[in-house]
């Protein structure tokens, strides 16, 4: 079975040395809330739970664009804006 | 070189790819964004089916317009299922089939019922669809969008990629507060427009800060996740039973959202195949599951296997699709600013349609802004009248008729784990042939199914289903 990082290694990213996602406040995610849904909905997993820093990782780099972490974070807590004008995602299909 | 030959030279561009033309188009566009006028009567925000079809029509119908793309070009952001609709897309570009890039045309559209192990398959299958007007194509948006740009920019339309627009500009105070343009995150990134149409998808990030459209929940969309799959040379005709060229669809329905509120695909592309599954975003934080996972489970279902053997995928995407349908539709107009396709809710889940209600619903935007230029008016008042025809058409109708639907299936979650596994029990009893007399089996049917929902549970949820869909 492919891994969903071989699926991701298909992809073609512009990546920006900058991100275009941020954590507004590392507390909530620690302290209000147990589920995390962020760490298992994103499609491209961009999201995980690092538990030396109690912090959320974000790997921007791999961010599909699609949005579902904008609405699946249950404490409204990610700041999700568009990668700068010709960064990020770069489908051949789509 | 004329102002004439360089716009046939930025067409030709977009219309091809290759690595060395696709350098020279950037290059083209730095440049090009010191150059342009920084004042337009339109600005189409957002180069997918909306935003492309209105700044075509806008173009056609004489209106100064500027399309704003964030990717590397209009489609190179955008997915799609893919399936794209002939009537719909050929009132806004007659006879595209004749020369834009299409898959396969659709003659045949089955839907499979799945529940573990097992499917109830119906469909139908029409040799007319493969004719013109053809009823509904197989797409790439990435190719397809990349045609209908070059189409606007031939029609007059300016466009310009890789421009984030961070804002929109206003001026004025109150019922006076009016859209005068927008903002972009380019130096000196200020344009200004006598109306900005929002086409930006459905993560709507300008509709939500404009407070056009209110916050939405993680009920109102569904998380999609595709595949494109490689198949050996002659493996479509062969394993969809099909002629030549010719393509079919298959929606999947109960073990394919692994009983979760969505629906999967399989889509036959020409010498590949879509296959995605989309599933509410609310579903997937209850069960704890990543759409990956589900969509690697239902590529393993063994009705859908053998479809898939020897394939090699080319492309992992995602995209979040509204479901919110008639009861999430955002305010669809303001001063000097309109909302189109996804951005404004305009998805049929039921019939999984969606890109030609937007592509309709930019045509009308446009519509609506040629009149207003001749009058002048770029007020709410005026651009009122979008409203009026999307709720004159099609679009708006079958929004209502299904406004009732999400809120069914998200209350009823036994709709898409308790009935595909009790017409799996019924038809398996049904079919095995082991000596036990007809009449005794269909008894066995109806305990079976009594045993899991009474008759007036099965009532109820009939009635419920005939209000909501009938």
């Amino acid at each position: 079975m492919m891994t969903l990082e071989d699926k991701l290694f298909l992809v073609r990213f512009q990546p920006d040395d900058r991100s275009h996602i941020h954590i507004n406040s590392n507390d909530l995610c620690q302290k209000e809330c147990p589920d995390k849904p962020c760490t298992f909905i994103c499609p491209a997993m961009v999201y995980a739970w690092n538990k030396e820093t109690a912090s959320i990782n974000v790997g921007y780099e791999g961010c599909l664009e699609c949005g579902t972490c904008r609405y699946g974070c249950p404490r409204d807590n990610i700041h999700w804006v568009n990668p700068r004008g010709g960064f990020g995602v770069m489908y051949k299909f789509g | 070189m004329s102002q004439k030959n360089k716009k046939k030279q930025d067409i030709a561009l977009a219309k091809e790819s290759s690595p060395s033309k696709d350098k020279a188009m950037k290059d083209k566009k730095l440049e090009r964004w010191a150059s342009i006028p920084h004042e337009f009567e339109a600005i189409v925000v957002g180069g997918g089916p909306a935003g492309l079809s209105a700044a075509y029509t806008l173009a056609k119908g004489g209106v100064k317009t500027l399309l704003i793309e964030r990717g590397d070009f209009p489609g190179s952001k955008n997915v799609m299922g893919g399936v794209l609709y002939s009537y719909p897309t050929a009132q806004v570009f007659p006879d595209f089939w004749k020369k834009a890039p299409l898959e396969r045309p659709i003659i045949e559209q089955r839907a499979y019922l799945l529940a573990e192990d097992s499917a109830i398959t119906a469909g139908f299958k029409d040799n007319r669809f493969f004719e013109e007007p053809y009823n509904n194509f197989t797409v790439f948006r990435g190719r397809f969008d990349k045609w209908m740009a070059g189409e606007a920019m031939e029609a007059g339309a300016l466009l310009v990629s890789e421009t984030v627009v961070t804002d929109l500009l206003y001026e004025g105070e109150g019922t006076g507060k009016k859209v005068v343009g927008v903002i972009t995150n380019r130096e000196e990134g200020t344009v200004r427009g006598h109306v900005v149409l929002l086409c930006e998808g459905a993560n709507s990030i300008l509709a939500q800060r404009a407070g056009l459209q209110e916050d939405l929940s993680p009920g109102d969309l569904a998380c999609a996740v595709k595949e494109v799959i490689k198949l050996p040379k002659g493996a479509i005709e062969e394993r969809f039973n099909v002629e030549k060229g010719q393509g079919v669809t298959i929606e999947l329905l109960g073990e394919a959202t692994l009983g979760m509120f969505g629906m999967g695909w399989i889509y036959t592309n020409k010498d590949t195949l879509s296959v995605g599954v989309g599933v509410m975003i609310n579903e997937l934080s209850r069960r704890g599951l990543n759409p990956n996972t589900v969509l690697e489970k239902m590529k393993n279902h063994p009705a859908l296997r053998p479809l898939l053997v020897e394939g090699e995928t080319v492309e992992y995407l995602a995209k979040i699709i509204p479901e919110g349908g008639y009861k999430q539709v955002p305010k669809l107009y303001s001063n000097g600013v309109l909302v189109c396709g996804d951005t404004a809710m305009l998805v049929n889940g039921v019939h999984r349609e969606g890109s030609n209600l937007a592509m309709t619903s930019g045509k009308m935007a446009a519509e609506t802004v040629i009149e207003a230029k001749a009058k002048g008016d770029f007020s709410a008042e005026a651009l009122k009248r979008y409203k009026e025809r999307l709720e004159d058409s099609f679009v708006l109708k079958d929004l209502k008729k299904y406004q009732n639907v999400s809120g069914l299936m998200q209350t009823n979650p036994h709709f898409f784990t308790v009935y595909p596994n009790m017409a799996r029990q019924a038809a398996q009893e049904l079919f095995t042939v082991n000596n036990v007399p007809k009449k005794e089996k269909q008894k066995k049917i109806i305990r079976d199914i009594r045993k899991k929902r009474s008759l007036t549970q099965i009532a109820g949820d009939l009635y419920r289903i005939w209000r909501t869909f009938g």
